[in-house]
């Protein structure tokens, strides 16, 4: 599938702010065999004193600027043209979830796609009791690793009602599991937190979806505004496997990823700091046209 | 008996009943009871003082460490709080030749720890050669991702080390510990120096103990010649006065003539990092560290952190700033490494480390899983990735047993050996006692390699238990001596005075402190002159409500001041906000002015428990009075003319100018009650004069011209007016072109008053005069302070 993006997002400050520092990770990432991407741009308004682009730890392509002027608004666009490749997982080749722990032992390397950085704590995620009991349940009896993430991803489809309203960016995953709602981050970060508790390594993935369905299908949650969704390491031979909670899907051709991480806070699409006193308001607009 | 009458105890006297734990070796004895060859000169001296000249040398010590305002501070429940500085006065005596065999072991590790460093954040070959397990660094929260792959500027990750290390049962030097993310002590090492060389200063002299100062010397060289630019100048990065080490940054910052800086006073403006300067920002391309990595960049580092600087890890990318040590050094500290130490020494340098350190093994693993279980009696389980000292954090094992524990969450511990050190002797209730010891040796990175200090920090543990060795935990520091057997080169300490002179760009953070400190001082004056004025005259009529003490209330309310309370809340709380900015600016002080602010505060504090108001408060008030002038006249008197001191001395005129507007608007205004003018000149600190220059009794016009319009008056408005012009004058572009906004609004305001006279300055042109000053203020913190 060939996709235009355009993604466009905007702060507007109660009181002008005197200076800042942003970090963007707002573009779609080139994903060897899943994704390419091609006339990738962002464009600011106000002009940022200083750009600087970089590719972070994970991989993501970021862009770092810095506005010396006072400013009472700021506006970022991103546009790409993404060829997604990736149709959707094909046969199982993951191990069983018994067999995950010397699997990864095996891995003998800190590259970022290891599934060492993904099995402890991060900054964001903690293990939650409750979480994991509620995985360790809905993964009991499964085949596989992959089916073992499947069962769970459904399951949290099952249980959780969608609800635009009822989080913030920073409820905690116990918090938004508690009442069983939220948006897709908390669909995600849940899920994370469930499987890391149980051992198996699962990343957080920023992106985009479609936002007009294929003819004849519903239209996908979370096509307004940029989404979120799970990766999990099922062995060495099956790799990283992505699944939409939210959803309740693996992740196909009408999902692009945009960054990876290990939870919110390594693929915040804009991270600040900002010298101003006031609140502020935010806006966000996404278009996924299939071209 | 009389202690003077007693005599010195001679060597047998002192070391009679001096007795080593058996099993454990002492720095001054060895085994067979025998005073130890490098100890026997000293104790010989110390066995020929009389009890009451020690006590008196002892003193001397304390005095200075006293006098040189040392302190750490100590964590509670209920807070922290400044303590005194626990020395113990027998410093630790070291043969030279053990030491070159100690030193060469550590700066053997410093190898390994640079090379570990520069594997973890490049290639990962340990991991991948499976010397390191992958989740010991992966999950470890001081191995900063954003820093991986970022190579130093220079080469070198790290340029400054310390290693805690002990004395095992068999003699031979342990490591303990590694401390690389921000070590601290180095500066209070001196200070145990300087303190007791005093206490023995007579033997020291001749005592062949290695000097500390070179080390500073070399290594003060070693981080200017880090930076490109000869002209610039090296930072210290302090988290700020509430850190337990923060003493010890501003001293280093004043000893070796280093820029303090918080990191509100640092920004990064196209990958450079600069500080904000009163004259703009600065490039600062060298920066001693002493944060934690983390909470460095709020940016891309932790988020949370309030004391970072946004986009320090930027800078770091684009290869603009050293930092010392580079971001990401405290994962070398990980308590779990230990355990693999010996295999990383000769993986990474093909060697057998000289010095082994305290025997660690992970829990990660089976095998050492089941060693640990098998020999759980003398060993202390811990955190795996913690980076405190081993002695500090032992976990109590939940209830179950043991091998399921370790089962379940070994990944995450690790089994230590429960910690021996060798005891020295302390000097506790007239006799040496063996306390428990250990040392922290500081190493250097020079352009000639790793250099050690030739000295070091002991802590002594309070009892004979080792793991109260903590000065949190009541343990006392003390002095090393390195001895020679032959005369040493007498290095002398850095003459503080070429490198203060040489005046850098003021920070912006320092000189606001610094005019707000100047503020806060002249207004808690202000108000202990009203206070007196207000509790003379009650004892005099004992009526609160007289229309005089009525016609105060509102100068009192200005300031938050209920002058019903003898030493007043509010005057305490305008005191306390000096104290909090001189504190933060402590590098810029002499020990003596800061003391002599602790000091009004501690008497101001303890008059306020019982003083009561009149005729008592105003003598209270009268002797604080005579205190807070000898600060002012010890910082007048002694500090260098430097722009800081510009600052305080704005701020100081721009409160008095304030101050006596009010006075004067409220106390010679026409409709004031009786004895208001009186008053005015009363707190005015006017009276000879008045008396000099007019007639006795006073009128609206002589007093409205002497503490108004009189320019030889230090306590008129005009006066500070021209003291403004004078000092506004100096600062960085005030001579520019066209005239700045502040240099004309100050010429216009003083012009003003300087052609005013007593009978239009009325009420109202007083208020209005007010109001300009206070735009001074506003203008001059716009312009420089922000």
């Amino acid at each position: 599938m060939l996709y235009q993006v355009r993604l466009s997002v905007s702060y507007r400050y109660a009181r002008p702010a005197s200076g800042g520092r942003h970090l963007l990770r707002l573009l779609p990432r080139p994903l060897p065999g899943v994704q390419d991407v091609t006339d990738a741009r962002i464009a600011i308004s106000p002009r940022p004193s200083h750009r600087d682009d970089f590719t972070d730890f994970f991989g993501n392509p970021t862009a770092e600027l810095a506005l010396t002027s006072d400013h009472s608004e700021i506006v970022f666009t991103a546009t790409a043209k993404v060829s997604r490749l990736f149709a959707g997982p094909d046969a199982d080749r993951s191990v069983p979830l018994a067999e995950l722990p010397a699997e990864i032992a095996a891995c003998r390397t800190l590259a970022p796609d290891a599934p060492h950085h993904f099995l402890g704590a991060s900054p964001r995620l903690h293990p939650v009791d409750a979480i994991t009991a509620y995985t360790r349940a809905a993964m009991a009896g499964a085949a596989s690793t992959r089916a073992g993430l499947e069962a769970l991803g459904r399951a949290l489809h099952r249980d959780m009602r969608f609800d635009a309203g009822a989080t913030e960016v920073d409820t905690p995953p116990a918090e938004a599991f508690a009442h069983r709602h939220g948006v897709c981050q908390d669909f995600a970060q849940i899920m994370i937190a469930g499987l890391r508790g149980c051992g198996v390594p699962a990343g957080y993935v920023s992106g985009f979806l479609r936002t007009v369905p294929p003819p004849g299908l519903p239209r996908l949650e979370g096509s307004d505004a940029m989404h979120a969704w799970v990766r999990v390491w099922c062995g060495r031979a099956e790799g990283w496997i992505e699944f939409d909670p939210t959803n309740g899907c693996f992740a196909g051709s009408d999902h692009i990823t945009a960054a990876l991480g290990r939870d919110y806070g390594d693929v915040a699409p804009v991270a600040g700091i900002l010298r101003t006193a006031g609140g502020q308001e935010t806006s966000h607009a996404v278009d996924v046209i299939p071209l | 008996m009389d202690r003077r009458l007693r005599p010195a105890p001679g060597l047998d006297g002192l070391t009679a009943d001096y007795r080593p734990d058996p099993g454990t070796p002492d720095e001054m004895m060895d085994a067979t009871g025998q005073i130890r060859p490098v100890w026997q000169g000293f104790i010989r001296h110390l066995a020929g003082l009389s009890p009451d000249e020690l006590h008196r040398r002892f003193g001397r010590g304390d005095q200075y460490l006293r006098d040189a305002g040392v302190f750490f501070r100590q964590y509670s429940a209920e807070g922290s709080a400044e303590r005194a500085w626990p020395l113990s006065h027998i410093p630790v005596l070291i043969d030279e030749g053990e030491w070159a065999t100690l030193t060469a072991g550590l700066i053997q590790r410093a190898e390994v720890l640079e090379a570990l460093m520069a594997d973890l954040y490049g290639p990962n070959r340990l991991v991948a050669d499976g010397v390191l397990p992958p989740a010991l660094v992966a999950e470890n929260p001081e191995w900063l991702r954003p820093m991986v792959g970022i190579a130093p500027r220079g080469g070198h990750h790290l340029h400054f080390l310390a290693f805690e290390v002990g004395r095992g049962p068999d003699g031979c030097w342990w490591v303990l510990g590694d401390r690389a993310q921000a070590p601290s002590g180095a500066g209070f090492a001196l200070e145990n120096r300087v303190a007791t060389a005093r206490v023995f200063s007579d033997f020291y002299a001749e005592a062949n103990v290695h000097r500390l100062a070179g080390f500073f010397r070399t290594f003060r060289n070693a981080l200017q010649e880090l930076q490109p630019d000869p002209q610039g100048r090296v930072g210290i990065l302090t988290p700020g006065p509430l850190n337990e080490t923060y003493y010890e940054h501003a001293w280093i910052a004043r000893y070796l003539g280093f820029l303090l800086l918080q990191g509100e006073d640092l920004t990064v403006i196209g990958g450079q990092l600069m500080v904000r300067t009163v004259a703009g920002p600065r490039p600062v391309s060298v920066l001693w560290r002493r944060l934690d990595g983390a909470y460095a960049d709020p940016l891309e580092l932790d988020g949370r952190s309030q004391i970072g600087t946004p986009g320090l890890v930027s800078a770091l990318r684009n290869g603009s700033v050293t930092l010392v040590n580079t971001l990401g050094s405290g994962v070398l500290e990980t308590r779990a490494l230990l355990a693999f130490m010996p295999r990383i020494a000769r993986a990474l340098l093909g060697q057998d480390l000289i010095l082994p350190n305290i025997a660690t093994w992970w829990c990660g693993q089976a095998a050492e899983r089941a060693h640990v279980a098998a020999h759980a009696g003398r060993m202390i389980l811990s955190p795996a990735l913690s980076t405190r000292q081993p002695i500090e954090d032992g976990l109590p094992a939940p209830p179950g047993p043991l091998a399921d524990w370790l089962d379940r969450e070994g990944t995450a511990l690790v089994g230590q050996e429960s910690v021996t050190l060798s005891t020295t002797p302390a000097h506790i209730d007239g006799r040496l006692v063996p306390r428990p010891m250990s040392l922290r040796v500081f190493l250097a990175r020079t352009p000639q390699g790793w250099q050690a200090m030739p000295g070091g920090f002991a802590r002594i543990g309070r009892t004979t238990d080792a793991h109260a060795i903590a000065m949190q935990q009541g343990g006392a520091a003390a002095d090393v001596w390195i001895v020679s057997t032959h005369p040493v080169e007498p290095a002398s300490l850095i003459h503080g005075r070429d490198l203060q002179a040489r005046e850098g760009a003021l920070p912006s953070r320092a000189a606001d402190n610094l005019f707000w400190l100047g503020r806060y001082v002249e207004r808690t004056e202000g108000i202990m002159r009203l206070l007196r004025a207000h509790n003379i005259r009650l004892a005099e009529t004992d009526d609160p409500r007289a229309p005089l003490l009525a016609a105060l209330a509102p100068l009192f309310r200005g300031h938050g001041v209920n002058p019903d309370e003898g030493i007043p809340r509010g005057l305490i709380q305008t005191l306390g906000s000096a104290v909090a900015s001189a504190g933060q600016v402590r590098d810029r002080f002499s020990p003596d002015g800061w003391q002599a602010l602790a000091d009004l505060e501690k008497t101001m504090r303890r008059m306020a428990e019982r003083v009561e108001p009149g005729d008592d408060a105003a003598r209270a008030l009268s002797a604080l009075l005579r205190k807070i002038t000898g600060f002012s006249g010890l910082v007048h008197e002694n500090m260098y003319r430097v722009t800081g001191w510009r600052f305080l001395e704005l701020g100081r005129h721009i409160e008095r100018a304030a101050g006596m507007a009010a006075v004067l608007a409220t106390l010679a205004d026409p409709w004031a009650p009786d004895g208001g003018l009186d008053l005015a000149v009363e707190v005015g600190d006017s009276v000879m004069t008045h008396r000099r220059r007019f007639a006795v009794t006073t009128s609206r016009e002589t007093v409205v011209d002497l503490l108004a319009l009189d320019a030889m008056n230090p306590r008129s408005i005009l006066f500070q007016l021209d003291g403004i012009h004078e000092q506004v004058g100096f600062l960085p572009g005030a001579t520019a072109s066209p005239m700045p906004d502040l240099m004309r609004l100050v010429l216009r305001t003083r012009t003003n008053l300087a052609t005013d006279r007593a009978e239009t300055l009325d009420t109202d042109a007083l208020w209005r005069l007010r109001g300009a000053v206070w735009e001074i203020s506003d203008l001059i913190t716009e312009t420089y302070l922000s």
